[in-house]
């Protein structure tokens, strides 16, 4: 059981051996910290849907290189950005920036949650309306049926006593 | 009216079922290819740059190839779709069309022997080593062709082979239409 567990957590870490290893310095932990940053935030172009960290393509490789150069050479978080968009376009970005293109992206979870409470609402509010009301005298008819069941039920019963 | 409603689902299913049967016939017939990513340099001028000639080294800059209508095409020896389409490029340099290419990160030795046993289409071959200028224009793999206009500017990115089909598609209605607006000027 043991074992079982630890191989579990092990595998756990496997995900971040599975990222690409190269070995660029760095001056400052800060210059450290926004290089890994951006590569969790950029996306391969290559790739559907990989970040450059992920990424062993070629263009991938490209890209960690030149992010690291404008790191080093000072650049602003904007700058960087704005060089990177400026290339491969808003789909660089895992998070777009709002835009009449992107509109859908950052709209469509507002739009399907409201869409969602508004089914949900109509739904609760119609089933409210299909309730009968319980406590309505019986008419004459239907109080002699039950009596006759009730009683059927009850000669049963003897019948099954006696045997 | 309720019992219309039990049939909510299967609507939705038909829907749905319609608009995933039209994209996968767009990307069968190529109208369509999901993968491809639209380039950021569409409508805009083509970058700056200073690249050495492939044939002999000589620097290059962006003013010595504009002028007129031309494909900047990017290629390089290990791309095995660059093999498929160099007989089209061929076809298109023997029609008089304009061919700028773009060795991208590739050997310069293995490059001259490729263009000298397999023929040279291009007006001029650059030489981009280390993929800077593919970084400049968003390149994301080889091949890749844009058409870029008279003034310079980028009007077109194809990613992928180039052919006939595509030629006659995406190309040549574009060029017919810088031209009509050429003329009209």
């Amino acid at each position: 059981m043991k074992a079982l567990l630890l191989s579990c957590i092990l595998a756990l870490f496997s995900i971040a051996a599975a990222a690409v290893i190269e070995t660029y310095q760095f001056d400052t932990p800060l210059q450290q910290q926004r290089y890994h940053a951006f590569i969790e935030e950029l996306r391969c172009p290559k790739c559907q849907n990989q970040n450059l960290s992920g990424s062993d393509s070629a263009i991938s490789k490209d890209l960690r290189r030149q992010l690291h150069s404008m790191i080093m050479d000072g650049k602003s978080d904007i700058e960087i950005t704005q060089y990177m968009v400026a290339r491969y376009g808003d789909f660089i970005l895992y998070r777009p920036r709002f835009s009449s293109q992107t509109a859908v992206l950052w709209l469509m979870p507002i739009g399907l949650l409201l869409l969602g409470s508004l089914v949900w609402w109509r739904m609760a509010s119609s089933r409210k309306r299909v309730q009968l009301p319980v406590d309505e005298a019986l008419s004459q008819s239907d109080q002699e049926r039950l009596r006759a069941l009730l009683d059927d039920d009850d000669n049963a019963e003897r019948v099954e006593e006696r045997s | 009216m309720q019992r219309l409603k039990l049939f909510l689902p299967l609507l939705v299913f038909a829907l749905l079922a319609a608009v995933f049967f039209g994209v996968e016939r767009r990307v069968q017939t190529g109208d369509y290819a999901p993968t491809d990513l639209p380039s950021a340099l569409i409508d805009k001028p083509l970058p700056d740059f200073v690249e050495p000639a492939l044939s002999d080294g000589r620097p290059i800059n962006k003013s010595q190839i504009v002028g007129e209508i031309f494909l900047l095409n990017v290629w390089a020896t290990w791309c095995p779709t660059c093999h498929f389409e160099h007989p089209f490029l061929l076809k298109l340099a023997a029609e008089g069309v304009k061919i700028v290419s773009i060795d991208y990160k590739d050997d310069a030795d293995a490059a001259k022997r490729w263009l000298a046993e397999k023929g040279d289409p291009y007006f001029l071959t650059l030489f981009d080593e280390d993929g800077s200028l593919g970084l400049d224009l968003g390149v994301t793999g080889a091949p890749e062709t844009y058409l870029v206009d008279a003034a310079g500017v980028v009007r077109f990115r194809y990613q992928g082979a180039l052919e006939k089909k595509v030629w006659d598609k995406e190309f040549a209605p574009r060029i017919a239409g810088l031209n009509a607006k050429d003329s009209d000027q």
